[in-house]
């Protein structure tokens, strides 16, 4: 059964299989090291580029205005920064055109913490991300899912984020979630697909066969269903959230998870729905608190649920500091962890409006 | 790398034909009687922001009458930036849709209202949408660039800026991406230096005496010429295209521009003295040749001004864009530059 690399990996083959994928590049993405995170091994359209963001990112616009599908990846999101301006324009492309020009391209990138990746390698890129609008943005918490929102990115007419939570890249998935085709023995997939230590210059991959499985933006998960509260997430917190539902049934709390899957656009009748029903919400993800995604779906969540809730709506997100400490305690005090996430929705589940 | 140039000759010192010449005057009356009147109407209150290319006719309508214009990679791709009215008219360009765009009208084939003036975009020619920002068309030229190297073919990417850009690193972005030995790209390279960035001076900011000279650590062929000169900027620019299109490698060109009416309407779009006017030198060779007479000259100016406050008129009554479409044409559902 297949990890999120292998998951991508095989989502990128199909691609250039059957869906004009002509490019995926950025640096270390090419032979012989196939990514930082081993994401592109044996894609046979992938390339090296110099070490140059706004070049990787220029370069994906260029090859989308010419009509070609393309991956442009970013190594660790916390590179991204310096392409502002550059993201912002493809964002706008279409609309600034009035309808003339749509723009095929996916920028993929590694989020988050959890690798004690230190300042630069712990980002999280969803707050920057909605604040650029134009972009479809996924961000998957399972490697099915992952194959499925970067099939569909890569599809799509529009620019598209595909955000990969670093700290999920080797989970792989739950029984009875794999990707059709793919062998359940994770030593028979490995042999297959992943590249060999040493000399690689001969080496070629064997690819399972998987089908067109497109996980579609704007759709939802309920991972859990309950009845007391409601917890809404994404990437690396998602299965935490989850964990954390399990261990407070046993305290006889019946917490309904969803994984949000794409943040734009995003599945707000799901979350309405249960909402609704539960009257208690949290949201949880990673990134800095101050003009978080979630403080948006706080905000509402207020506006139009606001006589259904029986709390107030409640956001467990990363410390506003400037950046993730590399010691062990300066990482899990600056992002949700199991604890803080459980201990949030106990306190939650008796609040009282 | 450096072993396999070829060295690019020195343009051919051949005439070029007395039509060719008079046709390229006419679009360069037509290009400055163009900005003349975007001018009138920010001082009428007929726009907010006026910013454009007055002084660069010289190149830049040389430059639009030699691009290969159509859809997808076997034609030219378009990454021009503000400056570029002559080489959009040249392309065939009707002058009134800058007027549209200046007055921000539903009718701006552009942008619909969006975006300011000289903001050119076209998908059905490949010119790719202007953007304010300071040379990221650098960093985007190389991916159009590369399609059209994988296309096979003749089409070239065609990238225009400004001195005071090149200091941005999306222009070593454009110069190491098209050099890449692996892959040369066939980009077209185009700086028109006006010695200015906004009030600044390029003397006072740039150590490296051509701007065309930074191409050379790279091995890309360049050149620096006199912009001000349109039969010089025809020639040099048809065997800087011709060098791209067959060669399939990029070429750094540099033209020494004026700037006659100053950044922008932001430091007030008032015409400037100390600046050669390429219209003034090229009317005096065409009437010296005989070519056209100062009547014919002043007619053709008159009979363009004429046509331009005309087409001002027609563009006040159009209707500006309805608040209630902000929202429309964020995302597409069609394919559309796929369908080439």
């Amino acid at each position: 059964m297949s990890n999120m690399v292998q998951a991508i990996r095989m989502a990128l083959h199909v691609a250039e299989e059957r869906h004009d994928l002509t490019d995926v590049f950025g640096e270390d993405v090419g032979p012989p090291l196939g990514g930082a995170f081993t994401a592109t091994q044996g894609i046979k359209c992938a390339w090296n580029t110099p070490l140059d963001e706004r070049g990787i990112v220029g370069a994906s616009i260029g090859l989308g205005l010419a009509g070609c599908r393309n991956v442009g990846e970013i190594q660790f999101c916390d590179y991204a920064y310096n392409t502002i301006d550059l993201l912002k324009l493809a964002g706008m492309m279409y609309w600034v055109s009035n309808g003339d020009w749509n723009l095929p391209m996916t920028i993929m990138t590694p989020v988050g913490s959890g690798i004690r990746g230190s300042i630069y390698h712990s980002h999280s890129f969803d707050a920057t991300a909605t604040h650029i609008p134009g972009f479809k943005i996924a961000m998957p918490s399972t490697p099915r899912d992952a194959y499925g929102l970067l099939l569909s990115c890569i599809v799509d007419p529009n620019p598209c984020f595909f955000l990969v939570p670093k700290a999920l890249m080797r989970v792989r998935n739950a029984p009875g979630e794999e990707i059709p085709g793919e062998p359940g023995d994770d030593r028979a997939l490995s042999k297959l697909i992943d590249a060999p230590l040493g000399d690689r210059s001969k080496w070629q991959p064997q690819w399972p066969e998987t089908p067109d499985l497109f996980v579609p933006f704007g759709e939802g998960r309920t991972v859990r269903k309950g009845r007391d509260v409601t917890v809404v997430s994404y990437g690396r917190t998602l299965p935490l959230c989850a964990k954390a539902a399990e261990e407070l049934s046993q305290e006889n709390l019946d917490v309904e998870v969803i994984d949000l899957r794409s943040l734009w656009p995003y599945d707000w009748e799901r979350v309405k729905e249960s909402v609704s029903r539960t009257g208690r919400v949290l949201f949880v993800n990673e990134d800095t608190e101050v003009t978080n995604f979630g403080e948006h779906l706080v905000r509402r969540t207020t506006d139009e649920l606001f006589y259904h809730l029986a709390a107030p709506p409640k956001l467990l997100a990363g410390a506003f500091v400037p950046g993730i400490g590399l010691a062990d305690n300066l990482e899990m005090a600056s992002v949700p962890q199991l604890p803080s996430i459980r201990a949030a929705i106990a306190e939650l589940a008796v609040m009282e409006a | 790398m450096s072993t396999n140039l070829r060295p690019v000759p020195s343009a051919p010192e051949s005439q070029i034909s007395p039509e060719l010449l008079l046709r390229m005057h006419e679009l360069m009356v037509k290009a400055r009687a163009l900005e003349e009147r975007l001018i009138h109407m920010y001082k009428q209150g007929d726009g907010y922001f006026w910013i454009g290319g007055p002084g660069e006719e010289a190149f830049n309508v040389p430059l639009g009458m030699l691009v290969q214009k159509g859809r997808g990679p076997q034609f030219d791709y378009c990454h021009f930036h503000y400056r570029n009215s002559g080489t959009w008219l040249a392309m065939g360009g009707d002058p009134i849709d800058s007027l549209r765009q200046m007055k921000n009208t539903v009718t701006d084939p552009f942008s619909g209202g969006r975006n300011f003036v000289g903001h050119y975009s076209r998908r059905e020619w490949n010119v790719v949408p202007v953007s304010s920002p300071i040379e990221v068309q650098h960093s985007m030229a190389p991916g159009t660039a590369l399609a059209q190297k994988r296309a096979g073919g003749r089409g070239i990417t065609i990238v225009t800026g400004g001195d005071a850009g090149t200091a941005e690193g999306d222009f070593s972005t454009c110069l190491i991406w098209s050099s890449r030995p692996a892959n040369l790209l066939p980009v077209l390279m185009i700086v028109t230096n006006n010695k200015w960035g906004i009030s600044t001076a390029y003397q006072g900011q740039h150590g490296e005496k051509r701007i065309s000279e930074r191409g050379k650590a790279f091995g890309i062929e360049s050149k620096t010429i006199d912009g001000n000169d349109p039969e010089t900027s025809y020639r040099e620019i048809a065997q800087a295209m011709e060098y791209v299109r067959s060669e399939r490698k990029p070429f750094l060109l540099e033209a020494m521009v004026s700037r006659l009416y100053g950044h922008s309407s932001a430091s007030g779009a008032n015409r400037m003295t100390d600046e050669a006017d390429c219209l003034v030198g090229f009317e005096r060779k065409l009437e010296e040749r005989g070519l056209r007479s100062r009547k014919e000259m002043d007619d053709l100016r008159a009979r363009f001004t004429a046509q331009l406050q005309e087409a001002h008129k027609k563009v006040r009554d159009e209707p500006q864009p309805d608040g209630k479409t902000i929202h429309d044409n964020i995302f597409a559902d069609r394919d559309l530059v796929r369908e080439n």
